[in-house]
């Protein structure tokens, strides 16, 4: 973990609600895709935590969705300002897993850590077949489709109201698929359909309402098959063999 | 030369510097990323008889200068502590710790202190009688004065280390819980525990936190604790560890004045992993701006 200020270049809105901001500064600490920041926002007091998309060394790329006060005050930050950075937090996954055919499923902003898995893979093999299924409520809030295809995946895209791609949930085309493991990230009920749908060994990331994001405060644990986990810090991924799935609140 | 000496019950400490109970771990995360023997010393992670997962989540949310948790006492029971927290800590912080503790029932204070009584790298034995969001115990015995004596009494009687009880502002007359806690044989008093608070979503017009209810923490807490340092450094001869809502040097030197001997920093840590190292490294200087020589001679300064 790493603490900097970093300086916004750009901060966009690329789809419905969803922005992308390019911030520039130290990315040292950032070691594995699916690592997130913590993000100082002026004028609130707990952070906000945001996945990493792309990681370079002149800084980082995050795509958010505005969905509370904290990405509302993100979305209206001018290039030039400055924000605090929490950086490096989180396990990430593991790409070593990945074998020669991995499917990658992303649901909504959850594709943002896909891209820096697949971008991860890609990088580790050339010759690795990866699918990426991207999931969507509608098309007006699809992203990161130009990104992907450049980094030659076979890309997949689902949406419930059938605007674009599929019809339907990013399951439907994972059950499918022959696969050598899959990476996922994505909200509680697209995460539970994954599993039922899994036929290989796994990585998910995990969401959960946390406080400091690095491991401290004990605000975001759940319960696993090797014991009490912190998302933050032991997560946000996590083995599919070591989640147990709670029905949902 | 800025003196930060302090001596808290007979121990004396670098600087009066003490990241408070449930923001600071068993000291591992913090020590990764900063050399914490700088601290005075810090209070670890409460503790209780048995293992315990605690709330269900979500446990956190957010507030005007300030936050709520309702974590619920998750620690991994006083037999992991010993057994595996206080080794490890022995690699990367050797002060005396202060070790925080909490229970459902006397019997249970009782035998966690017992427990940990002979662990040498334990310079303080914090009694945690304040926590809002456990039912049955915590809180419910801090704001009785007659539980609180009973729980210090029979603590005192197992530990040979200083006694300190943590105190709920959760009550009418924090002054009355003071005085209940020195007649039970406290060596000293930590205050302020979390105000109890609460956030509603208004999209799902449901409670934020699953608790329901929440510690507020955080700089929005800050001068109701100076309050309650104030009026219980007259209540009380007992030294005060003096904490709820600290940042900064400034905040600290406020808080000496008012009769804090030495001061607690909580969800600070949690929004900057590195306030304490920078509070411990800016008070030099800011004691010279406001000319102190010495931190222990400003103790009850206001008064």
């Amino acid at each position: 973990m790493k603490q900097n200020l970093y300086t916004i270049a750009e901060n966009n809105c690329i789809a419905k609600d969803t922005y992308r901001m390019v911030l520039k500064g130290d990315t040292s600490a950032n070691t594995r895709p699916g690592q997130f920041v913590n993000i100082e926002i002026p004028g609130l007091y707990l952070r906000r935590p945001i996945s990493v998309c792309d990681c370079c060394s002149e800084g980082y790329t995050l795509i958010y969705k505005v969905v509370g006060k904290g990405s509302e005050a993100l979305s209206k930050m001018e290039p030039g300002a400055r924000l605090d950075l929490l950086t490096g937090l989180g396990n990430g996954f593991d790409v070593s897993k990945a074998g020669k055919k991995p499917v990658l499923v992303g649901g909504g902003l959850g594709s943002a850590p896909m891209y820096a898995v697949a971008k991860a893979i890609r990088a580790a093999d050339p010759d690795a077949e990866i699918t990426v299924i991207l999931g969507f409520n509608a098309a007006e809030e699809i992203v990161l489709v130009k990104e992907f295809e450049e980094l030659g995946v076979k890309l997949e895209i689902a949406t419930l109201d059938g605007s674009a791609g599929t019809k339907g949930f990013v399951t439907d085309i994972m059950k499918r698929l022959d696969y050598s493991n899959f990476f996922t990230c994505g909200p509680g009920p697209m995460a539970r359909a994954v599993e039922a749908t899994a036929k290989t060994s796994g990585q998910y990331s995990l969401e959960e309402r946390m406080g400091c994001g690095f491991g401290a405060c004990m605000g975001c644990s759940i319960q696993t098959r090797s014991g009490n986990k912190r998302v933050c810090k032991d997560g946000p991924v996590f083995e599919r063999e070591e989640i147990i799935w709670q029905t949902p609140k | 030369m800025a003196d930060t000496k302090v001596t808290l019950c007979g121990i004396e400490m670098d600087n009066p510097l003490i990241p408070a109970s449930g923001t600071f771990g068993y000291g591992r995360e913090f020590s990764e990323i900063y050399d914490i023997n700088c601290l005075g010393t810090f209070s670890f992670k409460g503790t209780t008889l048995e293992p315990r997962f605690g709330n269900p989540t979500p446990r956190i949310a957010d507030a005007p200068s300030g936050m709520l948790n309702a974590v619920g006492l998750q620690n991994p029971g006083v037999m992991a502590v010993k057994q595996r927290e206080l080794p490890e800590m022995k690699k990367f912080f050797h002060k005396p710790v202060m070790a925080n503790v909490s229970g459902f029932s006397i019997d249970e204070y009782v035998e966690t202190v017992r427990l940990l009584e002979n662990e040498d790298q334990i310079g303080w034995v914090e009694v945690n009688i304040s926590c809002p969001n456990v039912h049955g115990g915590g809180m419910a015995f801090g704001t009785d004065p007659k539980a609180a004596e009973a729980v210090c009494s029979a603590v005192r009687k197992v530990t040979k280390k200083p006694l300190i009880m943590k105190l709920s502002p959760n009550v009418t007359d924090i002054c009355e819980i003071a005085r209940a806690c020195e007649g039970g044989g406290a060596d000293g008093l930590s205050l302020i525990n979390t105000l109890m608070g609460m956030r509603i979503d208004l999209k799902s017009k449901k409670p934020v936190i699953a608790n329901k209810t929440g510690g507020f923490s955080g700089p929005a807490i800050f001068p109701v604790a100076l309050r309650m340092v104030y009026h219980v450094y007259e209540a009380v001869k007992l030294p005060i560890i003096g904490m709820g809502g600290v940042s900064t040097a400034e905040d600290v030197i406020e808080m000496m004045l008012a009769g804090a001997t030495a001061v607690g920093v909580g969800a600070a840590n949690l929004i900057d992993p590195f306030v304490c190292k920078k509070i411990v490294e800016a008070l030099p200087s800011v004691m010279e701006k406001y000319r102190i020589n010495s931190l222990s001679e400003i103790i009850g300064g206001a008064h």
